[in-house]
């Protein structure tokens, strides 16, 4: 039975130590000036939650932080966790005018977070406007990830009254329970929940749909259901010596700082990483901070085919994580006390480009990160009549999140088949305007404090000014 | 290599640039840093009777990261004693015997100027520069801007100089005041030999909204100050380019006022300034700023085929003309490069919301990304027949060379204010339609 690796405390905790720290007041005032204010600003686009980016920037250059985060939180409540663990490359700052300057896009999330951090302390309720008058309609949110999150306190703010059923005894999801130790504590996730519960919206932990509660039984309370289940454990490999101690799941793994102090974390000396995801770059990293002597990611594609975001990628490169490429795992071997000891490649998997090594690694663990299949609800009974992908998401409406049962709606990773949380605050906030329609009539008011500039459409905003039709045909000055 | 060595009214020196009278300018050390550094002439911190200073002086407006843009001061003239300025520009003088050493002047009585003048002159100095500027303190004791703001007080006094007089006199005016050339006038009337402008702008540069009092603040208190540096110099080139072009001033300029970079001091000098003088920069970044302002200022006369500095002094006030002299049928419109265009659309929202709403988004169809602008987002296009040619989305824009101000065929011949009312008293001209 190996051992884990011993780090002294002061390493520890500095391999543990957030990758991209805060911005100071003067830095980020600095950053913020960079920003040109655009009009139509690609950012707001690419943003899920069409936060209005240059609208809070420019508040930061004016030295209003609060401001700041009233316009974030008002578009996205969970805009503390989303300054930290989006894709900002890939989304707003990807979509940056300046990111072509030396200096690179607008650090958009490192200010996001800025303003968020700034409110942090205080209550960030008090920055929200009242929430409307009570509908006295009751709704249940099933699942209290980003999806229900966003959900929920959207429903709360327009004056319905919500319930979000937990099956954990904390809220918060991933974002409480699988992001890196070094993207973002745990803290941040719960302080958002608490957040949530300053609307007014009821948590019940312990919950689980299937298990303590029923569909119909929550269609008959309520006027109307969310379902933001996200998805199920981690995929199985299907290969020998895959329940082998030693052998673990990515989304456990990286639980694990959270349960335990970090130097009790049980991690291998030699650890492969099984998948090429931004999950398995996320445990492949952390086991590399807790100690792992080497991290191999065995990865079924090639260095260009990789799901993970380049940044992701060239980061753990860049901290020593090796990678074995065209690689498929066939089983995995224990030594004499049954521990795992190798994982074994499929020498005729083509190309098998595989490493010096040859076909067997040696290594004291091995981390599972090839996806999270659908929560597998699809014929469950206690969803009678529910419609659902072909690969098993719920299927919806991706506009409104309504799915084939009237009333009930469904949203975030479970329907989407995961993406970030983002998406799924996104849709949460969408599915809740569009039962606020549904249970009122109305059209909901924007509760997003917006600069004039446009509304949203399905996947962000639509175009924010139509081209300039001249009322006269002319000149008008 | 261009000749930079000046003569202004008598004052000589090997380049243009002053370090003008302030806290740069205090001391004989400050001198002798100044001179080594390459600076041409030195305006000694204004000699008077000892005063007693406040603690807090500065303050400052920043324009986002770059910082004294604007810059505030209630700093009062010399707190040293009398005897021991005049024995350290002696020393600076003979020490440095090429450089223009000059004693920057504030008494009150015609007795203490006639003493001082010849002090001066005694000392070494080069020149005398009259304090009758400055806006803070001293005013409120009848000297400083009290004097440069009524005329007929400032020619007496100036008068009184002359008659002591035996080096060259430069009366520095106030730019508190409505019409410049009313007390460069007085100066010249009272017997000057030279004038130089502008003197700090009276301020209140920023209000300290948690105290709710002006800054810099005093013990809770504070006084309105001299306004200097960067912010200024439009108002600054203005008024030294009113003096110069007006025939009754008719005198040598020290031009000053914001000046930072060579291209500023080059200005001042296209605006009929002789020598100019710098004094907020130096206390930003040092004496050593002189490098960039004569290697810059050389380099661009050597570039312009201008073999000295006085060739340029004043070359630009030809162009100066009134606004009834400027031709109203030159026809100017904004082109916007595509395959620089960024897509912040800041040029339609500044033309859309602030000026004559010309600038259309459209669909971007074949004209490419540019430099990455998201597929299909909407790109401004300017429509030509409405633009007036303003300027304003080139100076919006963000990206250099993106949008340009280009010339079309003029609608006919040239035709000023002026020749359109004279053609139209004459009967020889319809009247222009008025814009829709």
């Amino acid at each position: 039975m190996p051992t884990s690796p011993k780090l002294d405390a002061a390493t520890l905790a500095a391999n543990l130590a957030e990758t991209c720290p805060p911005l100071g007041p003067q830095a980020a005032r600095r950053e913020a000036e960079r920003c040109l204010y655009c009009f139509d600003a690609p950012c707001i686009r690419a943003c899920p939650t069409a936060i209005d980016i240059p609208a809070f920037i420019r508040k930061i250059a004016d030295d209003n932080p609060t401001g700041a985060a009233r316009t974030i939180l008002s578009a996205n409540i969970l805009g503390a966790s989303c300054a930290r663990v989006c894709p900002t490359a890939e989304l707003c700052e990807g979509a940056c005018v300046v990111r072509g300057e030396p200096a690179g896009p607008v650090p958009i999330g490192r200010l996001q977070r800025f303003a968020t951090d700034a409110v942090a302390a205080a209550s960030p309720r008090a920055l929200l406007p009242p929430s409307a008058p009570p509908t006295g309609r009751r709704v249940a949110v099933v699942g209290g990830g980003p999806a229900g999150l966003g959900c929920a306190a959207e429903l709360a703010r327009l004056g319905h009254s919500v319930v979000v059923y937990e099956k954990r005894p904390r809220a918060g999801g991933l974002n409480t329970h699988g992001v890196a130790y070094y993207k973002m504590r745990p803290e941040v996730s719960l302080a958002e929940v608490a957040l949530v519960a300053s609307l007014g919206v009821q948590f019940r932990y312990g919950e689980e749909l299937g298990r303590t509660i029923t569909l119909p039984h929550l269609e008959l309370e309520y006027a109307a259901v969310f379902l933001g289940l996200g998805l199920s454990g981690g995929r199985r490999l299907g290969i020998p010596g895959e329940n082998l101690p030693g052998v673990v799941d990515a989304l456990e793994f990286l639980e694990q700082i959270r349960l335990r102090p970090p130097a009790e974390v049980p991690v291998g000396h030699v650890v492969a990483v099984i998948g090429g995801g931004n999950t398995a770059i996320d445990a492949a990293r952390h086991a590399h901070r807790l100690g792992a002597r080497r991290v191999i990611c065995v990865c079924r594609r090639g260095p260009r085919e990789l799901a993970a975001y380049p940044d992701e990628v060239a980061h753990a490169r860049a901290e020593g994580v090796e990678f074995v490429f065209h690689a498929r795992p066939a089983a995995c071997e224990p030594d004499a006390s049954g521990h795992v000891a190798a994982l074994r490649l499929d020498p005729h998997a083509p190309p098998a480009a595989v490493n010096d090594e040859g076909y067997v690694l040696e290594v004291d663990m091995v981390i599972r990160a090839i996806g999270q299949p659908p929560a597998g609800l699809a014929g469950n009974q206690w969803l009678p009549g529910l419609e659902f992908t072909p690969r098993g998401d719920i299927a919806r409406d991706p506009l409104t999140g309504a799915t084939n049962r009237p009333g009930v709606f469904a949203g975030g990773d479970c329907a989407n088949g995961g993406r970030e949380v983002v998406h799924a605050v996104a849709e949460g906030r969408r599915a809740a305007r569009a039962i606020h329609t549904r249970l009122t009539g109305e059209i909901p008011p924007e509760l997003i404090q917006a600069s004039g500039r446009g509304t949203l459409s399905a996947d962000g905003p639509a175009s924010k000014t139509p081209p300039h039709a001249p009322l006269t045909g002319g000149h008008h000055g | 290599m261009a000749d930079l060595a000046i003569n202004l009214a008598g004052i000589r020196s090997p380049n243009p640039f002053w370090v003008a009278s302030g806290p740069p300018s205090n001391t004989a050390y400050q001198a002798h840093r100044a001179f080594e550094a390459g600076w041409g002439g030195l305006v000694w911190k204004t000699i008077g009777d000892p005063i007693v200073n406040v603690s807090s002086r500065y303050g400052a407006w920043h324009a986002g990261g770059a910082r004294l843009q604007g810059f505030t001061n209630i700093e009062l003239i010399s707190d040293r004693a009398v005897d021991t300025n005049f024995r350290e520009l002696t020393e600076v003088k003979r020490r440095w015997p090429d450089r223009a050493v000059i004693a920057s002047l504030m008494v009150d009585t015609r007795a203490r100027w006639h003493e001082f003048v010849r002090r001066a002159a005694d000392a070494g100095a080069d020149g005398i520069e009259l304090n009758f500027g400055c806006p803070h303190g001293m005013c409120e004791r009848g000297m400083g801007s009290a004097v440069g703001q009524e005329p007929a007080v400032a020619e007496r006094i100036v008068g009184w100089v002359m008659e002591a007089a035996t080096i060259p006199v430069i009366v520095k005016l106030t730019p508190n005041i409505t019409d410049i050339t009313v007390a460069a006038r007085a100066a010249r009337a009272g017997g000057a030999d030279a004038i130089s402008l502008i003197n700090t702008i009276s301020s209140i540069v920023h209000v300290d909204l948690d105290a709710l009092g002006p800054l810099p603040a005093v013990a809770g208190a504070g006084t309105p100050g001299g306004y200097s540096g960067p912010a200024v110099r439009p108002v600054a080139l203005k008024m030294v380019q009113s003096c110069a072009a007006d025939p009754a001033v008719g005198l040598p300029i020290s031009g000053m006022g914001g000046v930072a970079q060579w291209r500023d001091a080059a200005e001042f000098l296209a605006l009929g300034a002789t020598s100019v003088q710098v004094c907020t920069a130096i206390m930003h970044h040092g004496f050593r700023i002189i490098t960039d302002l004569l290697e810059g200022l050389n380099d661009y006369l050597d570039a312009h085929g201008l073999a000295s500095v006085g060739e340029l002094t004043g070359r630009a006030l030809p162009a100066v003309r009134k606004w009834e002299h400027l031709d109203l049928r030159e026809r100017r419109v904004a082109r916007i490069d595509y395959a620089r265009c960024i897509g912040c659309n800041l040029c339609h929202i500044a033309c859309e919301d602030g000026a004559h709403q010309s600038i259309d988004l459209v669909p971007p169809g074949d004209r490419g990304p540019g430099p990455g602008r998201p597929p299909g987002k909407p790109i401004p296009q300017v429509r030509e027949a409405d633009c007036v040619g303003c300027n304003l989305c080139s100076l919006v824009c963000p990206v250099a060379d993106c949008i340009t101000m280009t010339t079309r065929p003029a609608d006919g011949p040239p035709l000023t204010w002026a020749g359109y009312q004279a053609d139209l008293a004459a009967g020889r001209i319809e009247p222009l339609p008025p814009h829709s």
